[in-house]
């Protein structure tokens, strides 16, 4: 069993029951996780409940990070 | 110098670095080393897992405070969702907020702007505003709470200097919160004319990451603030229409 989300853009399938925790971890962000953002269809997910936010199908998942800027 | 006080923090430097455009984090380094810089402003994009190193690593290393943007939003909801982001990914309330109206002048959007510097001030975050130089605009964003205002000399990346130098004058007369200068500086002089016209601080990012020697154009910046700081509060002589001799006017010789 999968769920298909849009992960930065691209649709991604990751594992049933996944978290965005494992979204950030897909997408190849720092381990520790500074530096990192996630939304999910445009709100905001707190760090402190990325391992608990389960992603459903067809979730717009945005994973960022601080990059040169401004 | 004294130091610059915005929001009950200080900064010894008045001049802040975007870190935009640096062609590698080793020259960004140098850079920001050059210009003494002590807050730095970062952007926020997706996740790269090509890209090396740790820009956070680096500012740290710079000792920079890092003052996140908003930079991409066209709407007042995008760059508030944005500035929540940058508050979660770097535990900071500080917001360098910009709403561009179009991406071929990069000209501020001004109500969406001010709309989200109310909206961003009710949520708690210390909102530094790019605005374009329109004093009424400057005032609408002081009065709604912003930490500072940070009027543009002229567009992002144009190093055309200060444009309007009477607006800014206007800005300058009545603001009661710090005035950064921010975007189009090309070189030294616009720096120090901004200083000298009685800016607080100078933001520019351009003109040093993209010179052909990034670090020797930061530590010409950073002079170039100095300087044009001392010499707003050295007391400048007046203009004059004809001049003025130097040497005494008495005394003079006759010789012929």
């Amino acid at each position: 069993m999968t769920v298909t989300v849009t992960l930065n853009g691209e649709p991604r399938e990751l594992p049933a029951g996944a978290t965005v925790a494992d979204a950030v971890e897909a997408v190849g962000a720092p381990a520790d996780g500074r530096g990192v953002a996630a939304a999910v269809d445009g709100e905001v997910v707190p760090r402190s409940t990325w391992a608990s936010h389960a992603l459903t199908p067809d979730d717009r998942v945005e994973v960022l990070q601080a990059v040169q800027g401004g | 110098m004294s130091a610059l006080e915005i929001a009950g923090r200080s900064f010894d430097s008045r001049l802040i670095i975007g870190t935009g455009g640096f062609r590698s984090l080793d020259s960004m380094h140098d850079g920001v080393r050059a210009s003494g810089a002590e807050m730095a402003t970062v952007a926020l994009r997706r996740v790269d897992p090509a890209s090396r190193g740790s820009i956070l690593e680096v500012l740290d290393d710079c000792g920079c405070f890092v003052l996140p943007n908003t930079a991409g939003c066209f709407t007042a909801r995008d760059a508030v969702t944005t500035a929540k982001l940058a508050r979660e990914a770097l535990e900071t309330d500080w917001v360098k907020l910009e709403v561009i109206g179009d991406d071929k002048t990069l000209l501020p959007d001004p109500s969406e702007l001010l709309d989200a510097a109310e909206e961003l001030v009710a949520a708690g975050f210390t909102v530094l505003p790019y605005t374009s130089d329109d004093p009424i605009l400057a005032r609408r964003l002081e009065d709604a709470g912003c930490a500072a205002v940070m009027p543009l000399g002229s567009p992002i990346g144009s190093g055309m200097g200060i444009a309007n130098p009477y607006n800014l004058r206007l800005i300058l007369e009545s603001a009661r919160v710090p005035v950064i200068l921010d975007a189009g500086i090309g070189t030294a002089s616009d720096a120090a004319l901004a200083m000298e016209a009685g800016c607080d601080a100078v933001l520019l990012a351009s003109a040093v990451s993209r010179a052909q020697d990034p670090a020797a154009m930061a530590a010409a910046m950073r002079k170039a603030v100095e300087a044009g700081y001392a010499a707003r509060h050295a007391g400048r002589i007046p203009r004059r229409l004809y001049g003025e001799a130097s040497s005494p006017v008495e005394g003079v010789a006759e010789l012929t």
